[in-house]
């Protein structure tokens, strides 16, 4: 039993060494990790299809690195959005071989999973983790092509202050929407408005009328939230409910088909961010909303993100002209790339170093572009 | 606007909800002396059925009055979480009658992980939304609260079922049953009260009433969601502790309060402890009030039954 | 005879130790790295089954907010090993401080629920399990003591003198990863757990918590003390479920308060109930069993969308749905689990009438 064992891991090793000296053409692994099952599997499946969709494109330009031609495969794990399995998932990928990975969606996911790519030298981007721990924890393998909580957060809490003079800020106590809006809450104090209420709910709960009736005691102009759709649409509710008039505001969570379904009217005069340009307004935008749709229908929230995170990656292996994770990494350091999400380059630490955010209202019922903002 | 009333009504509304779920764990305590841990998920289940029903009906007949329509709902509901309650009780629960306490308390929550999960495949995973538009949307002014039309008949309905189900206890061949079986089953048993029967009548009932607490809460947020019973579900199970477990009137008096209890929480813990303590420790009440309540007065606030030791 | 026993109970021994370490070469060989993960949170899962087991299984207390005590315990390490307060204190420090601490919150969970029965003190549990997440949540403000939401990175590994865990080491020529130096460490510990519960098992205060189990008025009556009795399983519990905590920190670098949810809680003690209430053996393989299957189960998604082009029921959500229904047929059908205790009393499998 034991021997045969042996065996077979000295055939699996030489297995291994076997397809490092392949001739002409090679297989390359990129992997990819997002929630699949769970509730935001619909997120995480959408930021797959990104990751797919740009792999498909890629090998139809029959890439040729170092001399050889090379085929892209995807290898999607899923994470459930569990900090314990993000770990799992990486080293499996890793196992398999992976040249880098765009991933994970969640914050609490990609802060753990960072730490065991770190250890292997595996560049990873994250197409949507906006804790501003992920990249500051001086990992050299960490990137990614969204906004952190800071850059998104100073855009938004000016833009309260811009709205009224008296803010209040509302959070559901996860990484995300805890993390949002802390640095709205900075911003907007910092842009002279006055924060009148810090409230905190969680992200199970759909009654708000305690804290929003506390909040409507202190007559704010602005009420932001940090949160996702299913708290802030019922938010919404209440809050006309309650007979309040304040401005709605909210960040990505927020900027969701779902959001408008849940609220119905009482989304009507809602704002709320995303970073990046608006699709119509990119280049490649309506190529690739166009191409996207047609493959795997309407895009949820972060696919185009996933989408320019494999881009960048395979561009900068080009531009290494090698597609050894230790190789090409100096070369994502230097990235300077056009992507359908806006123009990307990263500064030391591994975050976007110019990050346009757009604001978006619901008007009849559709999320409408209202500006985009450069910090 | 005053404050203090507003979060008067927000409690009352909240509360309302707690108690018709509360109904449901002390009538089944009260007669099994076992905490139905899927009941939560039964008042889901109501939601989840209603909603579909809803859509369903104004798919086809979208000229009928909006009213009309969630109440065909909601009496879709009642009948399907009845059924539900009836079999909970015949599978998971009956067999395991004289079995020592934790084989049923594990049961149950077997049972309620099965139904999320059994909720999640057929409704998917996530939030559905309630077509409020077909309720009437109007807001009233009393005494410096607002308060919406849902959120009124919230508060008729659970008292109108609060008066009905006391009557249904102490006035009907059924309730007497009821009670006697509560009392002592064997008893009961000898003296001609078919004791199954009267189980599973209260499984039943229960059920029923949890159905119109998960339409209620739905049609009140406007979204239902397939793991919503549960934080509810232990809420109201507080609420029954605190009212004192197997007392109706406790029931109802114990969601009302524990509703009041988290919206004056919510309300005013940031500015009476100086911003130490937050709203966000909102859902932390309940579970206090439940570890303080039985520490220092299992009985509850009108409860006479003595919890008595293992 | 007796020598000849004596000679095969340590033939056993010998061979069973050896199979225990050569198994992470043999399933990094076989299954990849990753299973070297799979098995070393295997490993903290049984520390921490074995843990409840004294409370649920043993003393017949239903606990379901034992989550509490490993988040205490990470939280611990992870507090007292990290930038979040410029701390690097040594792990034999960290590790008894953090089952010390866990002990101390099973006493105070204990004391006020010594005279509930059995369903309430389930529920009052529960409570508690939240309480403490919540409050690891929100510990955040206005004094930053948790960090929130945001968890606690770059924790410092395990450092064992000088020889760290955290990163690849060559032993006796061999390079051997992070998973796998931890592997060791966890069966070191595994095995100490072990050791205790079966020394408890067949001493006095063993004895004791079985009798206040089957009849609590009894055991008073023959002298038992109830009150220190049952503080003693829940202060023993927790300083399991703490010490796994504190593994676990230093394992994954990162904790934050999602890893510690009611669910978490429900999964060990389903453990427990599937394996074998109150039997080391069957808590053990009840603990490898809810921790393999549903990675096994990963692979059946891959299979569905090899056969089907699509996932038509995720893996995770069949997950959930079989541990609910093994849940329920467990306690219709085989109340005492797989590995049944050798105690024909079992308190699940008679009329308590």
């Amino acid at each position: 039993m034991k021997s045969t064992l042996l065996a077979l891991s000295i055939a699996v090793a030489l297995g291994l060494s076997m397809t490092a000296q392949a001739e002409e053409a090679v297989t390359v692994k990129i992997g990819q990790s997002s929630p699949l099952t769970g509730p935001q599997a619909h997120i995480g499946k959408d930021n797959d299809n990104g990751v797919r969709l740009a792999i498909d494109e890629i090998n139809a330009t029959k890439p040729v690195i170092d001399g050889k031609a090379v085929t892209f495969e995807v290898m999607s794990e899923d994470d459930q959005a569990d900090p314990k399995t993000a770990t799992i998932v990486a080293q499996r990928m890793i196992d398999e071989g992976i040249v880098g990975v765009v991933g994970h969606l969640n914050s609490g996911a990609t802060i753990p999973a960072s730490k065991v790519y770190a250890d292997n030298d595996i560049p990873q981007i994250s197409p949507s983790a906006t804790a501003i721990k992920y990249t500051a924890q001086g990992f050299k393998t960490a990137f990614r092509v969204m906004t952190n909580d800071e850059q998104q957060g100073k855009v938004l809490g000016a833009y309260a202050a811009k709205l009224g003079k008296k803010v209040a800020i509302v959070d559901d106590q996860t990484a995300y929407g805890q993390g949002l809006a802390a640095e709205v809450e900075k911003a907007a104090k910092a842009a002279g408005a006055e924060v009148v209420a810090v409230e905190h709910t969680n992200d199970k709960a759909t009654d708000f009328s305690a804290i929003l009736t506390s909040i409507k005691g202190k007559a704010p102009d602005v009420i932001f939230f940090g949160g996702m759709d299913p708290q802030g649409a019922p938010m919404a509710k209440q809050m006309r409910q309650l007979g309040m008039k304040a401005q709605f505001l909210g960040g990505d969570g927020l900027q969701t088909p779902k959001f408008i379904e849940l609220a119905g009217a009482d989304a009507e005069g809602a704002i709320a961010s995303i970073p990046g340009l608006p699709i119509e307004k990119m280049p490649k935008g309506a190529d690739f909303k166009k191409k996207f749709e047609e493959k795997y229908g309407q895009i949820q929230l972060y696919a185009p993100y996933a989408y320019d995170a494999a881009y960048v990656m395979v561009d900068a292996m080009q531009r290494a002209n090698s597609t050894d994770p230790v190789k090409y990494l100096p070369e994502l350091g230097k990235t300077s790339f056009e992507g359908v999400t806006g123009k990307i380059g990263f500064d030391a630490k591994g975050d976007l170093t110019s990050g346009p955010i757009t604001l978006y209202t619901v008007k009849g019922g559709k999320w409408e572009t209202l500006e985009t903002v450069q910090p | 606007m005053d404050i203090f009333a507003q979060q008067m009504v927000n409690g009352l509304v909240l509360g309302s909800v707690y108690a018709l779920v509360a109904l449901g764990y002390t009538l089944v305590y009260g007669i099994l002396e076992l905490i139905n841990f899927a009941h939560g998920e039964t008042t889901m289940m109501g939601s989840m059925i209603a909603i579909t029903v809803i859509g369903a009906l104004f798919g086809v007949a979208p000229d009928l009055p909006g009213i009309v329509i969630v109440f065909t709902g909601l009496l879709a509901a009642i009948p399907a979480c009845m059924l539900l309650g009836y079999s909970i009780e015949r599978v998971a629960y009956r067999p395991l009658r004289h079995a020592p306490r934790l084989a049923p308390l594990i049961t149950a929550i077997g049972i309620s992980i099965v139904l999320q999960n059994v909720a999640m495949l057929i409704w998917g995973k996530q939030y559905i939304a309630f077509p409020t538009t077909l309720l009437p949307q109007g807001r009233h002014e009393i005494l410096g609260a607002s308060i919406t039309d849902v959120q009124i008949a919230i508060l008729f309905l659970t008292v109108t079922i609060m008066v009905a189900l006391v009557t249904l206890v102490n006035r009907t061949r059924l309730g007497r049953a009821m009670r006697a079986t509560a009392q002592a089953p064997a008893v009961a048993q000898l003296m001609g009260v078919n004791v199954n029967r009267v189980i599973s009548a209260t499984f039943v009932i229960g059920a029923g009433l949890a159905a119109i607490a998960g339409v209620m809460v739905s049609a009140n947020y406007g979204q239902a969601h397939y793991y919503m019973g549960f934080l509810l579900g232990l809420k109201a199970f507080s609420a029954a502790v605190l009212g004192g477990i197997g007392n109706l009137t406790g029931a109802m008096l114990g969601g009302m309060l524990l509703g009041v209890l988290e919206a004056l929480g919510a309300g005013y813990i940031g500015d009476l402890t100086g911003g130490f303590l937050g709203s966000h420790y909102q859902d932390i009440f309940a579970f206090l009030v439940l570890i303080l309540v039985l520490t220092l007065k299992p009985s509850g606030l009108l409860g006479s039954k003595s919890v008595e030791r293992a | 005879m007796l020598n000849l026993l004596k000679s095969k109970a340590w033939l056993t021994a010998v061979l069973l130790l050896l199979g225990l370490i050569l198994l992470p070469f043999v399933v990094e060989a076989s299954l990849g790295k990753s299973w070297l993960r799979i098995l070393d949170f295997a490993l903290l899962y049984i520390m921490l089954a074995l843990g409840l087991n004294i409370v649920v299984g043993y003393a017949g207390l239903l606990d379901l907010g034992y989550v509490a005590f490993y988040a205490v315990g990470a939280y611990c390490w992870a507090l007292l090993a990290s930038p979040h307060f410029g701390l690097n204190l040594p792990f034999w420090v960290i590790l008894p401080a953090g089952a010390a601490i866990a002990a101390l919150f099973g006493v105070l969970l204990g004391t006020p629920t010594l005279r509930l029965r059995g369903d309430y003190l389930a529920i009052v549990t529960l409570g508690f399990g939240e309480i403490i997440r919540i409050f690891l949540n929100n510990l955040n403000s206005p004094v930053n003591i948790t960090n929130g939401p945001q968890g606690i990175t770059l924790i410092e590994p395990m450092n064992l003198f000088g020889f760290s865990l955290g990163k690849k080491q060559e032993i006796l020529g061999l390079t051997l990863s992070s998973p796998h130096l931890y592997y060791y460490l966890f069966l070191v510990f595994v095995a100490l757990v072990v050791f205790v519960c079966m020394r408890l098992e067949n001493s006095r205060i063993g004895r004791a918590w079985v009798a206040i189990r089957e009849d609590e008025m009894a055991a008073a009556a023959a002298g038992i003390n109830t009150r220190n009795i049952k503080l003693l399983a829940f202060a023993m519990g927790a300083t399991f479920g703490g010490l796994s905590g504190g593994l676990f920190a230093s394992f994954q670098g990162f904790v934050s308060p999602e890893s510690f949810n009611l669910m978490e809680s429900i999964m060990i003690l389903s453990m427990i109930v599937l394996g074998g209430m109150g039997n080391i053996y069957g808590v053990i393989l009840g603990a490898l069993l809810v921790t393999v299957i549903p990675e096994a189960l990963r692979y059946t998604g891959e299979l569905q969308r090899a056969l089907f082009g699509e996932v038509f029921i995720d893996p995770a959500d069949l997950r959930m749905l079989l541990f609910g229904i093994a849940l329920v047929l467990m306690m219709l059908l085989r109340p005492a689990g797989l590995l049944p205790s050798k105690q024909r009393r079992q308190e699940l499998a008679e009329d308590a009438g």
